[in-house]
């Protein structure tokens, strides 16, 4: 068993692991998050992704003790104060969801694309998303809600500076 | 009164608008809860031994290892000594540990000898020595037709035609009930000639020749022939949520289930017949099965697997503790679903104006161990008038097929569109003249009449076609293809329970499921329509045995079935609220209408009542009312069956790499009076994306030697991602003509069509027909090199 | 996956301390992306799991224009492909690693993980082992089964699998090194000699031993040089690809004067063409013509099929022919 520090959504977790056990289990079971979700594998259907030190990447191909002393954020971190992120209404309002398993893991990897490009094309969008699958609706949609979040965050942005 | 009958287009609030999905904000935000994120307190990790051979037989099993690991709390051999096992990945011991770790340590600790035996795995062959069958069906026989879905008028003649080999207990009886198979068909086997089974099986059976009309002559007489070869592989479901269950016994007569499954209520019963039938009886009614929400399922969440009893077992023996099995993403591919193939050459016989006068097919293709059936061809074009057909099922060791997505009718449509496609090309003639030419062949010519005129309109067909073979220079070539399909969508049975509460608020209650398509969103809407309300103001709850039952999710059944039940349960618990109101507003009940939040005198201004002012005269117990699917007690029918719908593809092929890019695909759809716009465009979307996968790349590949699937994964198994998906255009025929036929299903028909307008577009592109899909560019090279036109 | 032991060096001596004589006992762990998969699916089994990401200073990118690039073996793919310094000065290298895999594989895997990456060969991945082998009959796999993916060029046996690196040719284009630590120190050869083809099962791809871990990758600085890379992928994005062709041209007015053309995913190496290749284009304008002439003795020449896979040796073609032309137009 190893010991471990995660810091968890701003929340620092300490446990016993063993090193086999994945990134993913850990936020699952360990810190009961289970918004991220387990489909391949095997790091190729992205329905886990987290952001680690705020990149995004595949919980399932990271053991927890690679996490040991990192941070790392999930779904349920997006939200705040019962208020959904411009992303999570975008993509309700753009029905780019429909059996929603792969969708916390395309948000997260679209916030770290908007996380450094705030305007993106729709080249970069399908691009930046590339490693998320979607087996019943996805793609057009999750494209259009991406662009949808990105004008409304610029909106507040300006609005916050602004007020300032 | 309020009565049942759909409200016109004039008088509809929330029908056909689009509306987000009311379980939006838990999916985006984590809080779905999915039977793989269902940890209940004690959970057990419960793991799978899989058989590593394609066909063998369980020699010994010893599990004395694993059990005595510490943290092992259960252990169940599933298929012991003697059994034997028809494909890879078969499940042959369970167990339970306190976590995923330990008991994956214990499935290597388990020591089977097998006796391994020969196996076939290649269908795409065509087979060359298959005689024909004639000798008695037996029992396998008939499962393999049922779960193939051949239809059942086919299955009676072929019982009564060749007799059966097995007896027709009431045992058998009961279990085709529950099922849902027609009475001819029982009666049927009850009257077939019963006679002794055939001694030598062979992989390949061979139908008796289907003849209309008179071919030959046909042929012979013919204006203009067409021949091709042309193909679908064996794919798979691949669910992003893997088949899984969540299995516990509260106390020693109960059990709890949460299945990710298509069809919640009808677990209970199939869970019950199974463990009653390994020695754990149990009756369905003490059997409970929840389920929020779904990743996917696609035809193949069904049955109750054996992974369900498994943890049913694991439990039993773990003193009652919740066991989940997930099923790995190498199990999910291998054993929870193959799509059956099919392969074929087609002849086609025309006059010169394109009308067709015959059919020839010589098809194969498998459906698992136990072979399949010829897929429904000529498709759509039914009553072409001289046909001739023979099909050659081949049992394989591929895995067990499972319905995939509008059983039978991609296949269907590949070797029908392509064939006339085909024709075309031959007679030099645009297929879209072609296509038009033959619809009075069909059974609803002038819905596919407007449908492609539709389609022409946005793809602009008309202006960019061009004959077989882009002529540009360059290596990027681009063409146009074209299908039509068909589907039933009728609602299945099921029922649901309404209550409106004194204080205002309205439950709804049914044992339906959300397969993601929105089914709680389209009942809310449905229920604020008849009651007058907004959507929020309903809460549907669903997912769950303890509510009135109702039918699996597939075959486009549900919509159908969940809007029938809610209206009628909605509109009788309104006239009740409505009687209870008249007096107060001083008139007859029938004079009163529930709009806007209010119940109100029709037709007069200003003299109404709030809904909660309304409700608080319902007493202390409100008022709760039953709705059903179907009800000729409560007409009209709110549902029906058949539609059509046209695709049309604009693809790019590279012919120096083989390598093809959709640029665009047009999906024209009808289905009857649509409920939800936003949802119904997007089963449209999510059908072209599934479509141009299996088109350019999904085929569950084997290999020869071992028996084993090669592509057991995601990178190799690959599904259709951003880069790959176009400009998708969907336009739903509505209004007129469509409307007053009721509700109909959606899920299939749009997925039927773009293997086959894909292939005909590449065939477009390039000036030959890639016989089969996927569309890979090994394919494509070998089409053109034998052609003679490579680059 | 199967319980292991897991450490964390903090120095390179201190790793190859940890790291056993014998394959298969000890893995270095880096990004993790790979290997884990690898691990779950029960292909590689280490008893422990050395993890070098704590070892210090072997992230880091530095630019010299006396020296080149010296790329840190730990240095994400991601940030190599957003490095300054390697897009103004290797532009080709940073599209090359930028459409390696998908952006969450970029932000966690590591240069050298790419390089040291295992082959996506189905037979070797689904447990068949590197070689392939039936069991029963010893014959390979590959050749009696379905090797679509395989080897067009070098599969004389007992390997028929690719080289899975898309990022590998293109460096080795560009006349790239690698530096190796071990129990006697740091050595450094040219990448394309880091890549073997194993004759039995428990030789692995590269030249990496046991117990030494590579500590960076040197590129030489630009010296007028053209580039080129072209990837045939039946996925437009996030795929494995079926063949590419990395081209380093070195041009005198319009006429080539020196090439050097690396094909990927066309044989258990990296495939570096041979001077029969150089040939065809040497003195020659890059045209039409002599970029197809030359992928014809690159690919179709000496390219054998193996059955099922004879399509590649048109792609590898194409992909030579297309990478030339793409040099000479990007300017």
């Amino acid at each position: 068993m190893k010991s471990v520090e995660i810091v968890v959504n701003g929340v620092e977790r300490r446990a016993q692991v063993e090193p086999r056990m994945l990134l993913v289990h850990f936020l699952r079971d360990v810190a009961g998050l289970t918004g991220t979700h387990i489909g391949c594998e095997t790091s190729l259907c992205g329905a886990c992704t987290a952001l680690l030190d705020g990149r995004a990447v595949k919980s399932c191909t990271v053991l927890a003790v690679q996490a040991d002393g990192h941070s790392v954020t999930t779904i349920e971190a997006l939200a705040s104060e019962g208020q959904l992120h411009p992303l999570q209404e975008s993509f309700w309002e753009e029905h780019a969801l429909q059996c929603g398993f792969c969708t916390p893991g395309m948000i997260m990897c679209a916030s770290d694309l908007l996380g450094s490009n705030a305007s993106p094309s729709d080249r970069e969008i399908r691009e930046g998303l590339s490693g998320n699958l979607c087996r019943c609706t996805g793609y057009q949609n999750i494209v259009g809600a991406v662009k949808s979040a990105s004008r409304k965050m610029k909106r507040r942005t300006a609005a916050t500076a602004a007020k300032k | 009164m309020a009565d049942y009958k759909w409200p016109d287009a004039q008088h509809r609030t929330l029908i056909g608008t689009r509306q987000s999905r009311l379980d939006g904000p838990v999916k985006v935000s984590g809080r779905a809860k999915y039977t793989y994120d269902q940890n209940p307190k004690g959970l057990l990790a419960g793991a799978i031994l899989r058989c590593p051979h394609a066909h063998a037989k369980v020699v010994s099993v010893d599990t004395s290892a694993a059990e005595k690991i510490p943290g092992v709390k259960a252990v169940q051999v599933l298929q012991g000594p003697g059994k034997e096992v028809h494909w890879a990945g078969d499940e042959i011991v369970a167990l339970a540990a306190i976590n995923e770790g330990i008991a994956e340590d214990a499935l290597r600790a388990i020591k089977v000898q097998y006796e391994v035996l020969p196996h076939f795995v290649d269908d795409a062959t065509e087979p060359k020595s298959a005689a024909e069958e004639t000798g008695p069906l037996a029992l396998d026989d008939l499962i393999n037709m049922f779960s193939n879905q051949v239809p059942e008028p086919q299955i009676s003649s072929t019982v009564q035609k060749r007799g059966i080999s097995f007896p027709v207990t009431d045992d058998l009886v009961k279990r085709m009930r529950s099922f849902n198979v027609g009475e001819n068909v029982i009666k049927a086997l009850q009257s077939a000639p019963q006679k002794s089974p055939e001694s030598t099986r062979s992989p390949f059976k061979k139908s008796a020749v289907n003849v209309t009309g008179d071919p030959d002559q046909a042929f012979k007489t013919a204006e203009a022939t067409s021949e091709g070869l042309y193909g679908v592989p064996v794919i798979t479901h691949c669910c992003l949520e893997a088949h899984g269950v969540i299995a516990h016994w509260p106390d020693a007569e109960h059990l709890e289930t949460q299945v990710s499954t298509q069809n919640v209520c009808g677990m209970p019963d199939q869970i019950a017949q199974a463990l009653t039938g390994i020695g754990i009886p149990i009756s369905a009614s003490n059997i409970r099965n929840r389920q929020q929400h779904v990743g996917g399922g696609f035809g193949s969440k069904f049955a109750a697997d054996r992974w369900s009893l498994a943890a049913a077992q694991l439990s039993k023996k773990a003193g009652g503790a919740p066991v989940k099995i997930m099923l790995d993403r190498r199990a999910e591919l291998e054993v929870a679903g193959a799509r059956p193939s099919a392969y074929a050459h087609v002849k086609l016989a025309a006059k010169k104006d394109g009308a067709i006068t015959a059919w020839d097919s010589q098809s194969w293709g498998t459906g698992g161990p136990l072979g399949g059936n010829m897929p429904p061809i000529p498709y759509i074009f039914t009553e072409i008038p001289h046909q001739r057909k023979q099909h050659i099922s081949i049992a394989t060791n591929i895995g067990p097929a499972r319905a995939w997505r509008a059983p039978n009718h991609p296949q269907a449509a590949v070797l029908t569109m392509c064939a006339i496609d085909d024709l075309a090309a031959r007679l030099g003639m645009d297929p879209f003249d072609v296509f038009l030419k033959n619809l009075p062949l069909t059974p609803r010519a002038n819905v596919y009449e407007a449908e492609l005129r539709k389609a022409d309109e946005l793809m602009q067909w008309k202006k960019r076609w061009h004959p077989r073979g882009d002529e540009s220079s360059g290596p990027m070539k681009r063409g146009l293809g074209l299908s039509i399909h068909t589907w039933g969508g009728r609602g299945h049975q099921g029922a649901g329970d309404l209550t409106i509460h004194p204080d205002g608020t309205v439950e709804y209650r049914s044992g339906t499921q959300d397969l993601g398509t929105g089914t709680r969103t389209a009942i809310a809407m449905v229920i604020g329509e008849t009651l007058g309300l907004p959507l929020n103001a309903i809460t549907v709850k669903i997912g769950d045995t303890n509510f009135p039952h109702d039918g699996g999710s597939g075959g486009s059944t549900t919509i159908g079935a969940v809007s029938a039940e809610s209206r009628r349960a909605a509109t009788d618990a309104l006239n009740e609220l409505l009687a209870k109101v008249a007096p107060t507003l001083g008139v007859a009940p029938d004079q009163l209408e529930a709009l806007y939040g209010t119940i109100r005198v029709k037709d007069t201004q200003g003299k109404s009542i709030t809904w909660k002012k309304a409700c608080s005269m319902l007493g202390a117990t409100g008022v709760t009312a039953h709705g059903q699917n179907p009800d000729p007690s409560k007409p009209p029918d709110l549902t029906n069956s058949g539609v059509g719908g046209a695709q049309m593809a604009d693809v790019s092929v590279d012919v120096e790499t083989g390598i093809v890019r959709v640029n665009k695909m047009v999906a024209v759809q009808d289905c009857g009076l649509i409920i939800n716009l936003k949802t119904a465009e997007s089963q449209c979307y999510g059908a072209l994306i599934m479509g141009i996968s299996y088109a350019l790349f999904e085929e569950k590949i084997m290999d020869p030697t071992t028996g084993r699937m090669l592509n057991p994964n995601m990178q190799f198994y690959r599904l259709a991602g951003y880069g790959d998906i176009p400009e998708l255009v969907v336009h739903m025929m509505t209004g007129p003509g469509y409307d007053e036929r009721g509700v109909i299903g959606l899920g299939e028909p749009p997925v039927v069509s773009p293997g086959a307008a894909i292939s005909n577009a590449v065939a477009n592109a390039i000036g030959v027909r890639v016989p089969f899909l996927p569309i890979t560019p090994d394919r494509v090279l070998a089409a053109l090199e034998k052609k003679g036109g490579a680059a | 996956m199967r319980a292991f032991e897991y450490v964390t060096p903090k120095s390179k001596e201190q790793a190859v301390g940890l790291l056993s004589q014998n394959w298969g006992d000890t893995e270095l762990l880096a990004g993790g992306t790979d290997l884990l998969a690898l691990m779950k699916d029960d292909v590689v089994a280490p008893k422990r799991l050395v993890n070098v990401k704590s070892i210090a200073g072997l992230d880091a990118i530095g630019y010299n224009a006396r020296t080149g690039l010296r790329i840190g073996a730990l240095v994400r793919i991601a940030d190599f492909a957003d490095n300054a310094d390697v897009r103004k000065y290797y532009p080709t290298l940073a599209r090359v690693a930028d459409d390696a895999a998908s952006p969450q594989i970029r932000n966690q895997a590591t240069m050298a993980g790419n390089l040291c990456q295992r082959p996506r060969c189905w037979y070797f991945r689904n447990g068949f082992g590197l070689l392939a082998k039936d069991p029963q009959s010893g014959k390979s796999l590959v050749v009696e089964g379905d090797n679509r993916y395989h080897a067009i060029l070098g599969n004389d046996g007992p390997a028929y699998f690719v080289s899975p690196s898309s990022i590998a040719p293109a460096l080795i284009a560009a006349g790239a090194k690698i530096r190796v630590f071990g129990p006697s120190g740091a050595r450094e050869l040219p990448l394309e000699k880091f890549y073997v083809i194993p004759k039995s099962e428990n030789e692995r791809e590269h030249d990496l031993r046991s117990n030494e871990i590579v500590i960076e990758i040197v590129v030489p600085p630009p010296s007028g040089e053209r580039f080129g890379h072209y990837e045939v992928r039946q996925k437009a994005e996030f795929d494995w690809p079926l063949a590419t062709a990395s081209v380093a041209l070195k041009m005198s007015g319009n006429k080539v004067q020196a090439a050097r053309i690396v094909m990927g995913h066309v044989a258990p190496i990296p495939w570096v063409c041979d001077k029969y290749v150089e040939a065809t284009l040497l003195g020659q304008p890059l045209t039409e013509t002599t970029a197809n002439a030359a992928g014809v003795v690159a690919a179709e020449k000496p390219g054998k099929s193996l059955g099922k896979n004879a399509y590649k040796i048109r792609l590898a073609h194409v992909a030579v022919k297309r990478a030339l032309l793409q040099a000479v137009k990007e300017t």
